[in-house]
């Protein structure tokens, strides 16, 4: 009963839209409305993976065989700097923005952000900062070569004495980045914060919503220390100032407190949204409600706190003391407590659930599956000697990709599909998506997993060429790559094609709860006709729970109706 | 709807409409988180001329014996009173009395400008500069950065006593007033750990 009320409240649309085609050009204006910013943050960061994606192809290319015949080393270190930082800096936060920005008013049933015109010029910054950093590639000397970290004294170094050089380029990128996001998070958590319809209490948020705040506050709260450690290491580079020169008696180690202070965190700034993903989809599609939906809300908020005190197990190899390791070791350990429940809620929620295995959810069973096992393998590198003896190795490379592309891009792309209605008021092609999916699924594994036994074995990360004895191990790795490079393929050709001539979507094609899908696809301007009065839970799978008051007087009047 | 207690919203609010009222709350809301998460990359420069100042081999630049107390006190007492000021100032506009509004306001602004005068003077006597080691180099950041706050503030200020003149500009609250208030505090009380951190503890 209670879908058919959800239904019969969200009326198709007549006039054109903003995630309409006839409208593309909606998407180069500075709009203000969150659903067009949303998707200009997601196609926007979409190109940047395709390119960061490219520098990855050419790396896999060169690490096929032993010796560095394809790129000299200096492009090599080029290349892994670059890619790192596109991947991080304008893939996962901007496109993460994206779906926050696209969904967070909608699922709060609010008409826009708190700051329309903040939240574009937010958005216009990252296309401008992508450029700065794009540059780099044709100023002399290339771009930045120290790594997306940029540990001096590596990064003090500016062989072309030039003062416009890759590494300045760099800074001021990710400090113009620093900006962005600072904006965007003032944005995002005033709005959740103040702008919740009526009765939606913060115990009936969804928990896409309590994620993005988690992940927000961590933003707010970490990201100035990296802005701080930039300013003083641009300072060094373009100034002459001695922070972090050790030649000149500064402290560089001082530079990786600020860097990963911000930057541990920042994996749960990229995936704590992406468990708000799984937290939405699941109860989806296995038609049940979500296990334990207040624990995993609250558990957001309990990674974000201990996620403050964590970010010495990147350090545990530079002369850290020995307590602080031990203390360290400890909390981050501890961190896997929280995400331990999410994954347990997961599986709880999907458990005797009747599921269906569309390409959505195929991908956040994928995604699931595979943080868990980027989980363990954390665990392993919390652990001080486990950590001393594959630090810099192909181990710690494949961890971070388990969770980057494994469970991070994977968990994005469910979303990707299962909001792809919603957001362009078309079907996406099941076919295309699983085959998609398959492609991703064992070029993900293939890619990624041989770096275990290479990084255990002892292979060093960041190198153009290798001892052949771990030539098996790369070859591997590459066919992965370049099987992950193909998988993007079919999702290109779906998405576009999808959105110019799929089939028209309903306003709620997978029977979801959640205000989203009570309105039409894509949604109308201000996205509710009425404010809606929320007075049930999120989740209320099989329970015939209307989530609204308006709900409410529907069934009730269906009912009568009936009668 | 959940809603802060800023008190100095409350008394416009009758006059304005519901809507436009929460929004003026928005962006208070926003304008706090945003202090708060500024008030981060100060501390970070706290703890690095903290470290730097308890390890450092080589702290003060040679020649430099350390810094002259007084004028920086002077210029303490005239930013931290400017706070009392600002209040008073902003309790004139509560009262409706807009001419308390402008001579306090201006007054704060004046004493601003007043820090900036003498920051200038003190770092124009000093014989070490912002290379000279880490000691010149977290000296001048640490300044300079709170310096250029207060130069936003006074700025801001200006900008806020201007749109006093458009008239009923007030009237639909003063949002904008009280965000220039709150940061003026914000400035004066990084300056105060400022002042404990690089005259005090030397």
């Amino acid at each position: 009963m209670t879908n058919i009320s959800i239904d019969a409240l969200a009326p198709e649309r007549q006039e054109p839209s903003p995630g309409e085609p006839e409208n593309w050009w909606r998407f180069f204006t500075f709009s203000t409305d969150h659903k067009v910013i949303g998707i200009q943050y997601i196609v926007t960061a979409f190109v940047f993976f395709l390119i960061g994606g490219f520098l990855a192809m050419v790396m896999r290319g060169e690490l096929i065989t032993p010796e560095a015949d394809l790129v000299d080393r200096t492009v090599y270190n080029a290349l892994f700097t670059m890619h790192g930082t596109l991947m991080l800096f304008m893939w996962t936060f901007p496109v993460l923005n994206g779906l926050s920005n696209y969904l967070v008013p909608l699922q709060i049933g609010a008409r826009d952000m708190a700051f329309p015109r903040l939240n574009a010029v937010a958005f216009w910054l990252v296309p401008i900062f992508g450029v700065i950093l794009m540059a780099s590639f044709l100023v002399p000397g290339g771009p930045s070569q120290s790594g997306w970290w940029a540990y001096p004294p590596v990064s003090l170094q500016n062989p072309t004495g030039n003062l416009i050089n890759g590494q300045a380029l760099w800074l001021v990128a990710v400090a113009l980045s620093g900006v962005s996001s600072i904006m965007g998070a003032v944005n995002i958590v005033t709005t959740i914060v103040r702008m919740r319809a009526p009765g939606m209490t913060f115990f009936k948020m969804p928990v896409f919503c309590w994620t993005v705040m988690a992940a927000q506050i961590i933003q707010l709260f970490g990201l100035p220390a990296l802005t701080a450690g930039a300013v003083m290491l641009l300072f060094d580079l373009m100034v002459g100032t001695s922070f972090f020169d050790p030649a000149k008696g500064g402290d560089p180690v001082l530079y990786q407190h600020f860097f990963w202070f911000y930057s541990h965190p920042a994996v749960y700034v990229i995936m704590l949204p992406i468990f708000g993903v799984f937290s939405e989809l699941f109860p989806v599609y296995a038609r049940k409600p979500l296990f334990g939906y207040k624990v995993v809300a609250v558990s957001s908020f309990i990674i974000t706190g201990l996620s403050g005190i964590v970010w010495v197990h990147h350090m545990f190899a530079s002369g850290t003391p020995g307590w602080m390791r031990m203390l360290f070791m400890f909390t981050t350990m501890t961190i896997s407590v929280p995400t331990g429940i999410k994954v347990f809620a997961w599986v709880a929620t999907i458990w005797g659930g009747k599921l269906k295995l569309n390409t959505a959810m195929l991908f956040a069973l994928g995604g699931m599956t595979m943080f868990v096992f980027a989980g363990i393998t954390g665990i392993m590198l919390a652990s001080t000697p486990v950590d001393i003896h594959v630090n810099n190795t192909y181990f710690v490379v494949g961890h971070f990709h388990y969770v980057l592309y494994g469970s991070m891009t994977m968990g994005m792309f469910a979303a990707l599909y299962h909001w792809f209605p919603k957001m362009t008021g078309r079907m996406y092609y099941e076919g295309l998506g699983k085959l998609h999916f398959v492609l991703a699924f064992v070029g993900t594994n293939l890619n990624f997993l041989p770096m275990h036994p290479a990084g255990l074995m002892g292979m060093p990360r960041r190198v153009a060429s290798y001892d052949p004895e771990f030539a098996f191990w790369n070859v591997l790795a590459s066919l992965g790559g370049f099987l992950l490079g193909v998988s993007t393929l079919p999702f290109l050709l779906n998405m576009i094609s999808s959105w110019v001539q799929g089939e028209k979507a309903p306003a709620n094609p997978w029977r979801a709860i959640g205000l989203e899908w009570m309105v039409a696809s894509p949604p109308p301007h201000e996205n509710f006709d009425e404010i809606p009065t929320v007075i049930a839970e999120p989740y209320g799978y099989g329970k015939n729970e209307p989530l609204t008051a308006q709900q409410a007087a529907l069934q009730q009047l269906a009912s009568t109706e009936v009668a | 709807m959940s809603s802060i207690n800023l008190d100095s919203t409350v008394n416009t609010a009758a006059e304005v409409s519901p809507a436009h009222h929460e929004e003026g709350e928005h962006r208070l809301v926003g304008f706090i988180i945003f202090l708060l998460s500024e008030s981060v990359i100060f501390l970070s420069f706290f703890v690095g001329y903290a470290v730097y100042k308890t390890t450092s081999l080589d702290w003060l630049p040679p020649g430099v014996e350390g810094l002259e107390v007084r004028e920086p006190l002077i210029n303490t007492i005239v930013l931290v009173s400017s706070s009392f000021v600002i209040y008073i100032a902003e309790r004139y506009l509560k009262k409706e009395n807009i001419w308390g509004f402008r001579a306090f306001w201006l007054l704060t602004m004046a004493m601003g400008s007043f820090f900036l005068y003498g920051q200038a003077v003190e770092w124009a006597g000093l014989n070490f500069g912002f290379t000279d080691g880490l000691y010149g180099g977290m000296f001048y950041l640490l300044t300079g950065f709170h310096g250029l706050h207060v130069l936003t503030g006074v700025l801001l200020q200006a900008i806020m006593l201007a749109r006093s003149f458009i008239p009923g500009n007030y009237d639909d609250g003063e949002v904008g007033v009280i965000a220039t208030s709150l940061f003026w505090h914000f400035v004066d009380v990084i300056w105060i750990v400022l002042f404990i951190l690089i005259y005090v503890w030397q």
